[in-house]
């Protein structure tokens, strides 16, 4: 019986050495794509997030910068929902509401167009 | 209380917290791309064939939008543009509607030989009428003259002959009228002045106003070569008023409102790119 919380707490020192190696191989990938956005490579950056998001599915700011870039590539639907993944996981981040407000305006607008074909 | 060198700290703390913060955000300037509200992958050229045009005598609205849109065509869209004699289609409706009149399809479209276009018109330069003086009765001077002309655009074999003839490209056609308008009312003006200590003071102030200007009002039709249908047609319409002082020509004020709507146009046509800019997070 008193073997039980020790296992899980060895459990637990073991997995989060697990954790952090994700999340710091997530953050060097979000660190690189923001390099190569800032140099105008899109698709480079897109890959980079791509990465960190599937290295850490938790990664807010990841998924934030992954809709960015879907949205520079016009892919809204892909966008949209990378943006509502990143609001679901720090839905009081404002720099993340605030894109997904500004995004939200010109889909509208999009989605309108297309209404009016 | 907090003690004013408590306040400082507080303040030095939430100044470097902001610095840190900023280390982890990057705004970033985006273009995002809108898609044309048509799609025209399947078209290599367009040709913008002529339009119905009404109104005022000053301008010429077939030619000059004809002429306008083509030169923007040219340079702000992928499709090839097809120089070719304007069509004359308020004649060319006129004599459809007339129960003698030779059917549209044996017709060859353009065989008038209306004027061919011109470059762009320099800058001061008058637009001539490409008609001579019509009877009153003919003359389009309002929407209710226009309807008498709109058979031509459901016109299929008329348009598909047009396409044949041109290797079956997107046609832009429609009607164009750019009517004189005059406004008498109240309008509120900002007055400024400044008061005995050098401050300046806006009042708002109402005031009665004469003023004049033209109301430009296109309806773009666009239509397959191919098969003579239409496949979308955008409405528009935009007023510029101008005070009794003001003596702006009517050819002025019809660039400065097609101006308006060039924009709205090409986005028919051609992907158009949305400038903003979003944050990057680490």
């Amino acid at each position: 019986m008193h073997f039980r919380p020790w296992a899980a707490a060895a459990l637990l020192l073991l997995s989060v050495p697990a954790w952090a190696d994700d999340r710091s191989g997530a953050k060097s990938q979000v660190e690189f794509g923001i390099k190569v956005a800032q140099s105008g490579l899109w698709k480079e950056a897109r890959y980079r997030w791509e990465k960190a998001v599937e290295l850490d599915p938790t990664y807010a700011q990841a998924w934030n910068n992954l809709a960015i870039a879907y949205e520079h590539e016009g892919k809204f639907d892909e966008a949209r929902k990378a943006y509502e993944k990143a609001l679901e996981l720090d839905p009081k981040n404002l720099l993340i509401r605030q894109n997904y407000d500004l995004f939200k305006e010109i889909n509208d607008r999009t989605q309108k167009r297309r209404g009016d074909r | 209380m907090i003690a004013p060198r408590n306040a400082a700290a507080i303040a030095s703390l939430a100044v470097l917290c902001g610095s840190l913060a900023c280390t982890n955000f990057y705004e970033i300037p985006i273009e995002t791309p809108i898609q044309p509200k048509m799609d025209v992958s399947s078209f290599n050229r367009v040709l913008v064939a002529g339009f119905i045009g009404g109104g005022t005598d000053d301008v010429d609205a077939n030619l000059e939008t004809v002429r306008l849109l083509r030169s923007q065509l040219r340079s702000k869209s992928n499709l090839r543009v097809i120089e070719a004699e304007v069509l004359p289609l308020v004649d060319m409706a006129r004599d459809q509607s007339k129960p003698q009149a030779v059917p549209t399809d044996a017709a060859p479209a353009g065989s008038d030989a209306p004027a061919p276009v011109p470059a762009l018109a320099a800058p001061g330069e008058t637009a001539k009428p490409a008609e001579t003086a019509k009877p009153d009765e003919a003359r389009i001077r309002g929407e209710k003259d226009l309807e008498r002309y709109q058979g031509i655009f459901a016109d299929v074999a008329f348009w598909k002959k047009i396409g044949e003839e041109y290797q079956n490209p997107l046609i832009v056609t429609g009607t164009v009228l750019f009517t004189p308008y005059q406004s008498n009312s109240f309008v509120t003006r900002n007055v400024e002045s400044y008061d005995s200590l050098g401050r300046r003071i806006v009042t708002p102030v109402r005031t009665y106003m004469e003023r004049r200007g033209f109301i430009l009002s296109p309806n773009f039709i666009f239509i397959d070569g191919r098969t003579g249908t239409q496949l979308h047609s955008e409405k528009m319409r935009e007023e510029i008023l101008y005070t009794s002082q003001q003596n702006v020509p009517a050819l002025s004020s019809y660039f400065e409102l097609m101006d308006r709507m060039i924009p709205s146009f090409l986005s028919t046509l051609s992907t158009q790119r949305i400038r903003g800019t979003r944050v990057l997070l680490k």
